[in-house]
Order: C-alpha cells, then structure tokens, then sequence
C-alpha cells in the first residue's frame, strides 16, 4: 500500500447518557497517503473505540451525511484528503447545531426549514402524465441547474455567521433549494415562495458574508440564492402593492 | 414500554423506490398515511450514488419489444417475461412523472428529455442528468414527498424485525437511533425497500447502510431469498475504494484498454461483438479478469487494474455529460480523465437476488410486499442491465404502494396485544446486545473474514470448493458472532450496536448467497462456473429459493415465467 504517518486525532466527545459538556479524546492513527480524514475516523471506530460515534455512508461526496468541523473549518470528511492537514488534526461536531453525540448533530430543524420554502413543483394545473414531459430548452435547465446540486450536507449552516445568532434564519440550503424551483421553467410558486423568503427568519438576514458559498463542498453558491431571492423577494412584493394578487409568478 | 405509532401502511426505506412506494399510496387514497421508516434521512439512501441514467423507452425508433428483448436477454433468459413486459411499458410514465416532480434530466436542444447509451441497450434509451442521476431523482422524490403531510417520516430508525401475528405481517419494530429505545410501527400491510446489501463483500461500489437488513427481515420471517447467487461485479470502480466510474462513460464513448494500450473487448473475442464497451456487466468483468489473468493488467498497491480511456472524448464533452466522474477521478483516483486514463477494476455493484415477490410485489407472507433493490421480482434474472434498476425502485415501488394500501383496505389491525409482546421481546434482545462484554470478536475482524471469504467463493469465477470453502466459512463466523464484544453502553446513538446488527444481517445473507451459489451447477449471467463453464437450460432454468432453516438454509426451486422470448444462446 502506500506510505504511512501517524497522526494525532483530537476528537470531540459527547455522550449526554454520561457527560455534562463535550470533553475530547485523543488518537494516534497510521494514516496511509491516500486516505481521506473519513478513513481516520473508521480506523478509530475499528480498532481503537467502538464508541465513537458519527455518521457516514457513500464515501463519494454525494450523501452529504459525514459533515464535521475539521481543524475548525466545516469539512466533508469523506472528502478531504488527510494530507493536506498536519500531524494534528482535531475534529469536532458542527458548529450552530445541537449535538445529539460525540460528532453527530440534529438535523430535524434543517428538515423543518426545507419543507417550508416547499422545495417541489407548484402549479396551477398540473400536466397529466399522458401528455409526456415539460419542454425545457438547455439553457432553461442551466437557470436553476446549480441550486439543484445541494447534498444537504449543513456546512453551509455551520458556516453561517447569522445561523449562529438567529436559530430561525431559513439558512443558506433550504433557501438554494426553494428559489432552485422559482427558477424553474415548469414551476409557478414563485410567489408563494418570496412570501415565505420575506416572512420569518427571512433572506433580508443574511449580511452577506459569503461564508456559506466558499465551504459549499459542490459549488452551489448558495450565497448567489440568497442575493436573488432578496431581489426577487422585493420585485414580487412591490409588484404586489401595485397589482391585484394572483398573476402568473 | 415499547412506544407504538399506527399507520395504514408501513413503508421501511426512503430510497427511491421507498419514496415512490410512499407517494403512491398517499396518492391512491385522500384518507389514509403511511409511515417512511428508514435508518438513515430519506436523502442519504443509496439511491443518491446512481451516476449514469435511467432507461425508458422514449425514441420513435426504439420500442417496448426491443427494451423487453434486451432485458430478457441481459438477464441471460432468467428475468420473468410477464414482469419484463409489465417493466418496459411502466417505464416511460414513471421517469415522465419524476420529470413533473421537477427532476433535472438532461435535454436535446429543442427541450425534449436526452438519452444516452448504455451497456446492453440496443438503442439509446437512458435517461440522465448529467452523472448525478440518483442524486436528482432521490432528492426530487424527497422534496415532492414533503408536500404529503400524510407521509409521516420516521427518521433513523433501524427496523430489526417484522412483527407477525395469526400469518400475517403487523408492523415492525425499530430501534430508535438516536433514543436508543424501540418504537412499534403497526400497519395492516408492510413494504421493504431497504436497498441491496453489496456491504457483504470487500471491494464494492456500495455505502455503509447498504447491508441488506430487508432481505434478512424476511428471511428470517420464513419469507425465501431468491436467485441470491447472482451478484452483478460492475466493471468499473476505483481501485482501492471501490467508488463507481459509471457506465455511462462508455455510453458516451470511453475505451477499456489493457497494459499493451489494446481495446481489448474489439481485439479480443470476449463474445461482446460489436457492442465492445457497451457489452453488457457479467461478459465485460469475465473479461477484464481474463485480461489480468494473461498479464496484461497494470499492477498497482491495489492490486492489479486496466485503463478506463475518455482522453478523446474532450475536456467540453466530459464537462458537460460527466462532471462526477471527472470530480471523483481526480479526487479519489487522483487522475484528470480529460489528460489521463482512470484506474479502473471490477467492482462488486448490485444483487438481483433478493425477497421472493410477485409481479404484483406480493411476497408469501400476508401482508408483506418488497420492492427496489431489495426485492426480486425477477426483472434482471442473472444479470442486471445498467439503468433498469432505477426504473424498477420507481415501477415497483410504485406497484407497492398501490397493492399494499389494497391490502391494508381488507385487512383488520389484529391482535395488538400478542404484537406488542413481539415487540417487546425484541426490546430485551437489543438491550442485551447492547455494549455486551462477554467474548472477545471484535466486529470489524468479523466483517473482514466474511468480506474475504465471500470474494474467495463467490467472485467474478466460482467453483465447487471454493464455494462450499466459503459455505463453511460463513457457517464459523456465524458461531462466532455469539462471542462478540461490545464496548458501546451508550442508549443515544450508538453506532456500534447498529454496526453489530447490520453485521448479523449481512452473515445472514451472505450465507445465502454461498448456498444458493454453490447449489447452481451451471454458469448463468453472473454466476461463472469454472467447473460448469456453460448454461443448461434444460436442467438450471429456474429460480433459486433459499428458505431460513434452524438447521441451515434450504434451497428450492421455482419456475421461470417464459413467454414471447424462447431461450437461445446469449451471443452480441
Ligand atoms: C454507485 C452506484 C451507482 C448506480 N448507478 C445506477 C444507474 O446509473 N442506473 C441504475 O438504474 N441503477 C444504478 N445503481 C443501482 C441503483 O442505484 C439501486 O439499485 C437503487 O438506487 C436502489 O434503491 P432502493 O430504493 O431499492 O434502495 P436504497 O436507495 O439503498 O434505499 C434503502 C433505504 O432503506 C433504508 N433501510 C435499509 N435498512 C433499513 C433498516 N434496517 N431499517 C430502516 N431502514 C432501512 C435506508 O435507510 C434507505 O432509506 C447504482 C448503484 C450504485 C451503488
Ligand atoms: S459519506 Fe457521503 S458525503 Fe461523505
């Protein structure tokens, strides 16, 4: 196989059954070249402590379950290389979500938030299957293209300076995910949605500190969301002012 | 206390074939709910790893009789005809019914859906967007989901076993992941769609949850595995970690070449014909092992591997259709396909084996239905053609949905009381297993002997001994699973004990996968006899049924359904 350095693993421990605040624990790890700080973790979990707990499955960057703060720095574990840490490297929870244990965090908020900016199709009248597909030309497809591409992997939300002091900020995912459907060629909630975006926890929050875009493991920039969904968010409700309501979004 | 919820029908997995089990049945009836039990969150499922597409037929030149021929004859004639039929037809409603649910597929110009080619597939009937195809289609299943309140999630929730009463299924019983206590969740109809289980082997494109929990639920509640022997090896993963270089490469025009620099798969007869890359799993794996075993691989601190070549499709072109695999090649291959060809070896992918169902997802125990990668309903036969599998989650699950509401309408809820017992009983069980001390095998050292044992007897090439070697194997590890030691007492979150019970899961199955193999005396699709180098249709065309015994498993069989398509030999 290939080289192997031992490195030390300051890990993040949590277990709310025996402590009253995190405490760490630390491991010495034969990591070869090309592993991944995922890899580190299971060697742990393997052959050191059973214990330790944390989640992950595809190992492909996809799953968005293995997010963890690495070196302070919110991380995709299964995708970063462990080479380009020291001899060091500390993991520790997500920041701005409770810990349930040791690295695992509560995602039910996130899920709550999700389901409020309605992240499907909303129509008028809904194509019946018969009548085949939507037309989407290519670049109607490129519109939302990037704001599709979010693994819910929360990064962004532990990134996020306003998430941190305002629990009830949509957050930069969810709102990525529900404005990726007001750009949508075959979507009409528009407005429905930039209600939802002025409303609680609004997108007029954000102060703008692009943190979420630069840790976005898939380039999503939610960050460009947020910024259109304030535009849109205004455009609609001063339109709103002007006309009746209940025209095409 | 066990805490219990009650629904109309129970739904275990939120992959893709859970979520559209789930929509179906909200869909069919304004009046009932459903319970979306799962293990992890819906979006985490392994739906979310598919790369490459999903096949419908949408061509004016293409038809239901050619994707029919091209499945009967990618399961090398072991795929149920009625099944096939009932498959091709559903496809194209369900991929166009995910396009309305805002799925971002692929477009032609003029904004119709795009198809690319794929292994197996006489005619580009594939539908994708771009590589990230289970990605888009799970996470466009699960946001449409969200607008069914009565979809009722229960998220982590580790579902350890079927509870029964008076023949017929109740409901299940989950541990709670985080709480560590057990939850009834009582239906009057039961769907699995807990996905494949490829964790039992070593070197395998699928994730950590994919460790065959369904198939052992219904195993053990007397339900029968079938045609378990057949495990599809993908030709093209990542050495070392097994990730997936999709098919879909060679669908839009990638080489396999060996050390010499040599299309091998054109050089060579490896009984692909012209079809070359886009041949179909079982015959390019046979032949990529055939390479390695004539010298002509590239040995690596893997072990040995070929080149997967896109070099001459373009920077532009991978870009556009291949993004994935350009990302996961650079960061797990650490190679740039737009310069250099990827490292690329036969991968353990997928099982067409699976729960014993009928074409209506029905298996033989009242109540129960299985749909997805965990179910077989003998689509894919001996060997999976790419792309078919997405479709099935979706035609399947949809079935599922359907027939399990019909028969929770005339089924009564039971005795809840003698369920409740079951419950729990199971309660008890898991605390004991809980953080358990006594004996001294450790669970990852049982994984690994399984994984190893399972790839010595039952790889890309089998053969009598090797495979009752493995047999005995799984039997020992098995015994020694009694003497595991625990170290996690913790209730909340306790990876560990959900580690130790996907691992008893996948001794369960693996065991079935060894005599169901070993019982098979011929080659057939992915299961490849040195000792049995040829199909005999006219002793060996039939299903394997591998049913739980105290004693061991006990192997039967069962017809294959055969109609328009009358078996010849499979040549391309
Ligand atoms: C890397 C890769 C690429 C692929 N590419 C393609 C492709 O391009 N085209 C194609 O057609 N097919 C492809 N496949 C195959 C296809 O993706 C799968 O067969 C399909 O997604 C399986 O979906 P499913 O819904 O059956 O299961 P999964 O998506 O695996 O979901 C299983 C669900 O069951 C739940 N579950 C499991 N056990 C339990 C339990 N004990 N308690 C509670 N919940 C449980 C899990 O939480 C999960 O929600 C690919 C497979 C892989 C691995
Ligand atoms: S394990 Fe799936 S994203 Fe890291």
């Amino acid at each position: 196989m290939s080289d192997v350095q031992i490195k030390k693993f300051v890990v993040t421990r949590f277990d709310p059954d025996k402590d009253e605040v995190p405490r760490t624990d630390t491991f010495e790890v034969p990591c070869q070249s090309d592993w991944m700080v995922l890899d580190a973790l299971n060697f742990i979990k393997d052959q050191l402590d059973g214990s330790l707990s944390y989640r992950w499955s595809c190992r492909m960057a996809v799953c968005g379950s293995c997010g963890m703060n690495v070196d302070g720095a919110p991380t995709l574990t299964c995708k970063s290389p462990l080479s380009s840490y020291g001899d060091t490297v500390e993991v520790t929870p997500l920041s701005n979500f409770p810990v349930i244990r040791d690295l695992v965090v509560e995602l039910d908020g996130f899920m709550e938030k999700l389901k409020a900016v309605k992240p499907w199709i909303i129509r008028a009248k809904e194509k019946a299957v018969e009548e085949g597909p939507y037309r989407q030309s290519p670049e109607e497809l490129e519109d939302f293209k990037q704001f599709s591409l979010c693994i819910n992997c929360m990064l962004c939300y532990a990134a996020c300076p306003v998430v941190g002091n305002e629990p009830d900020f949509i957050g930069p995912a969810a709102i990525a995910l529900g404005y990726r459907y007001n750009l949508d060629s075959r979507d009409e909630g528009a407005s429905e949605r930039n209600a939802i975006f002025r409303g609680e926890g609004s997108v007029y929050s954000c102060s703008f500190a692009n943190e979420c875009s630069e840790v976005c493991p898939e380039n999503v920039d939610p960050a460009a969301a947020i910024n259109q969904a304030k535009l849109s968010g205004l455009v609609d409700w001063a339109a709103s002012l002007v006309l009746p309501r209940g025209g095409k979004d | 206390m066990v805490e219990t919820h009650r629904h109309d029908v129970v739904i275990v997995g939120g992959g893709a074939a859970g979520l559209r089990a789930a929509i179906a049945a909200v869909e069919a009836d304004p009046n009932i709910t459903v319970a979306l039990v799962s293990k992890v969150y819906p979006m985490r499922s392994h739906t979310v790893s598919a790369e490459g597409g999903a096949a419908a037929v949408t061509r004016e030149d293409d038809s239901f009789e050619m994707h029919g021929y091209d499945t009967v004859k990618g399961s090398d004639f072991l795929g149920d005809q009625d099944v096939i039929e009932y498959f091709v037809e559903q496809a194209p409603k369900e991929l166009t019914l995910l396009e309305h649910w805002g799925c971002p597929w692929s477009r032609n110009e003029d904004g119709s859906v795009a198809t690319r080619a794929f292994g197996g597939m006489s005619i580009k009937r594939t539908w994708y967007a771009a590589d990230k195809v289970g990605f888009h289609m799970l996470h466009a299943l699960f946001q449409h989901s969200m607008r069914f309140d009565r979809i009722v999630r229960y998220d982590e929730q580790f579902v350890t076993r079927l509870l029964i009463d008076d023949g017929q299924v109740r409901g299940v019983v989950a541990l709670d992941i985080r709480q560590g206590t057990m939850r009834a969740f009582l239906g009057r109809s039961v769907i699995l769609c807990t996905g494949g289980g490829g964790k039992i082997f070593p070197f395998t494109t699928n994730g950590n949850i994919k460790t065959g929990d369904g198939m052992a639920l219904a195993y053990r509640a007397g339900v029968a595995l079938k045609d378990m022997e057949f495990v599809q090896y993908h030709p093209t993963g990542l050495p070392g970690t097994g990730i997936l270089i999709t098919e879909a490469t060679r669908g839009e025009g990638a080489y396999l070449k060996n050390k010499d620099g040599e299309r091998f798969l054109v050089t060579r007869d490896y009984g692909v014909g012209s079809k070359a890359e886009l041949g179909p799993r079982d015959l390019i794996s046979r032949a990529m092992v055939q390479e390695f075993e004539a010298g002509r691989g590239f040995s690596g601190s893997y072990g040995e591997y070929l080149h997967l070549d896109l070099t001459h499709l373009g920077e532009e072109k991978i870009n556009q259709r291949l993004p994935m695999v350009r990302e996961l090649a650079k960061v797990y291959g650490g190679v740039d396909p737009v310069y250099e060809p990827i490292p690329v070896r036969p991968v353990v992918h997928y099982m067409m084996g699976g729960v014993d169902t009928d074409i209506d997802t029905a298996t033989q125990l009242p109540g129960l239905y299985a749909a997805g990668e965990t179910a077989c309903v003998s689509l894919n036969g001996a060997n999976r053609l790419g792309s078919n599998s997405l479709t099935e989650c979706l035609v399947f699950g949809a079935r599922s949905g359907e027939q399990a509401l019909q028969f929770s309408k005339g089924a009564d809820d039971g005795n809840e009381r003698a369920v409740r017992a079951q419950a729990e009983e199971e309660q008890a069980r898991i605390d004991q297993l809980r953080g358990k001390v006594k004996g001294g095998e450790k669970l990852a050292r049982l994984r690994v002997d399984m994984n190893k044992t399972l790839e010595s007897g039952c790889g890309v090439y089998r053969q009598e001994d090797s495979m009752q070697q493995t047999v005995r194997d799984i039997a020992q590890i098995k015994g020694r699973f009694a003497d595991l030691a625990l170290e996690d007492k913790s209730k909340v979150f306790n990876t560990e004990l959900v580690s130790a019970l996907e691992l008893h899961n996948m001794l369960e199955i693996a065991e079935v996968v060894a005599n169901s193999a070993a019982s098979r005396k011929e080659s057939r699709g992915a299961h490849t006899r040195r000792d049995a180098p040829t199909r005999d249709d006219q002793n060996c065309l039939y299903h394997t049924l591998c049913f739980f015994d105290p004693a061991g498993p006990r192997i039967e069989k069962k017809d294959v359904t055969l109609g328009t398509w009358v078996p010849e030999e499979r040549k391309y």
